[in-house]
């Protein structure tokens, strides 16, 4: 906790832990010190459900310009869908 | 210095003790065999929380003679992995300071209890742990020395505090009641080499015995080598000044 420089987003989707699938209800981005990725800090983002424990988590750790290049690369892919009609306003019930 | 026809003996579990508010939290307790008199050490875990380094760290302390115990600071996260654990801390912005220092407290106290340990109790830390090493030392009595290492945010800028951190540790500097060592990088960014300059000019302004040792070629956590920070010759330079200051102090 060198840095304190976390910010937290509540979100909806999925992610795949060391026990399966399961619901995430947030996603926790800091940028601090790493757990492996070889930099003394890195922008990291905890994919979570907080009502299932500490466990419940999906981790990644990026360099910052892996984290830039994931942002922009993910707001092109959602421009490109929203532009072909693919998107949706609630997840379909299949 | 430990010889090959020496007896060596270590015992190490998990503990319960009182930490802060009356919780009854978990620690690692290491701790040489004999009857002693030993001298006792309190370990500030690591941002990284209560992990396998530092297990292994107080394992280091207490087969060098030294009563060890490192409370669970994250204990009121839950459960999991250390890095599970950690991760929810970072998420909710650490742990207050208050909470750390009296778990701190706690662990000092269980220690001084014990029938084997000499009356002298110094506390070690790294990382964040290095900064709650320094506020535990500065913000009770019965410290008697303080290791700091790498301790980012002992100096902070006003805009930094808030309810969980509420006042920066430079800040209670006067009120140190025993001699500090710190270990720095100067490639750290956290603290920063100017950093470090203030918290030195601060000790000096206060008449505090102080000894600060700057590594160049290292940053940040150049003990862990479980990362990539991890420098060799700076960190055996640093654990051989960890272990004359305590001899000094805790003897």
């Amino acid at each position: 906790m060198c840095t304190m420089i976390v910010e937290k987003v509540k979100i909806e989707g999925s992610g795949k832990g060391t026990n399966g699938w399961f619901k995430l209800d947030g996603a926790n981005v800091s940028y601090d010190h790493p757990f492996d990725a070889p930099f003394e800090h890195a922008l990291n983002i905890d994919f979570v459900n907080a009502s299932q424990g500490p466990s419940a988590r999906v981790a990644v750790e990026l360099s910052e310009s892996a984290a830039r290049d994931l942002v922009k690369t993910i707001l092109a892919v959602l421009d490109r869908a929203e532009a072909e009609g693919h998107l949706e306003s609630r997840p379909a019930n299949l | 210095m430990y010889t090959t026809d020496m007896y060596e003996g270590v015992i190490a579990e998990t503990v319960v003790m009182p930490g802060a508010n009356g919780d009854m939290i978990n620690a690692y307790f290491a701790r040489p065999l004999g009857p002693g008199p030993h001298p006792a050490l309190a370990l500030a875990h690591h941002m990284p929380g209560w992990d396998e380094w530092y297990r292994e760290t107080a394992f280091k302390f207490a087969s060098r003679g030294y009563v060890t115990l490192m409370p669970n600071l994250y204990f009121r996260a839950g459960h999991g992995t250390p890095e599970d654990v950690a991760a929810k801390v970072r998420a909710e912005g650490g742990v207050p300071d208050d909470q750390a220092v009296d778990d701190l407290a706690g662990a000092m106290k269980y220690l001084r209890a014990l029938p084997y340990v000499n009356g002298k109790v110094g506390i070690f830390g790294t990382c964040s742990g290095g900064r709650h090493a320094y506020l535990a030392a500065c913000r009770v009595k019965g410290f008697d020395a303080v290791v700091d290492c790498w301790g980012g945010r002992v100096v902070m800028p006003t805009e930094a505090l808030n309810e969980k951190t509420p006042v920066a540790p430079i800040d209670y500097t006067k009120d140190l009641s025993c001699p500090i060592l710190g270990l720095f990088g100067n490639d750290d960014t956290s603290p920063s080499p100017e950093q470090v300059d203030q918290h030195e000019a601060e000790l000096k302004k206060h008449g505090k015995e102080y000894e600060f040792h700057r590594y160049d070629r290292a940053g940040h956590g150049f003990f862990y080598y479980i990362y990539s920070s991890y420098r060799k010759d700076q960190a055996l330079d640093g654990w051989k000044k960890v272990f004359a200051f305590l001899e000094k102090h805790l003897s």
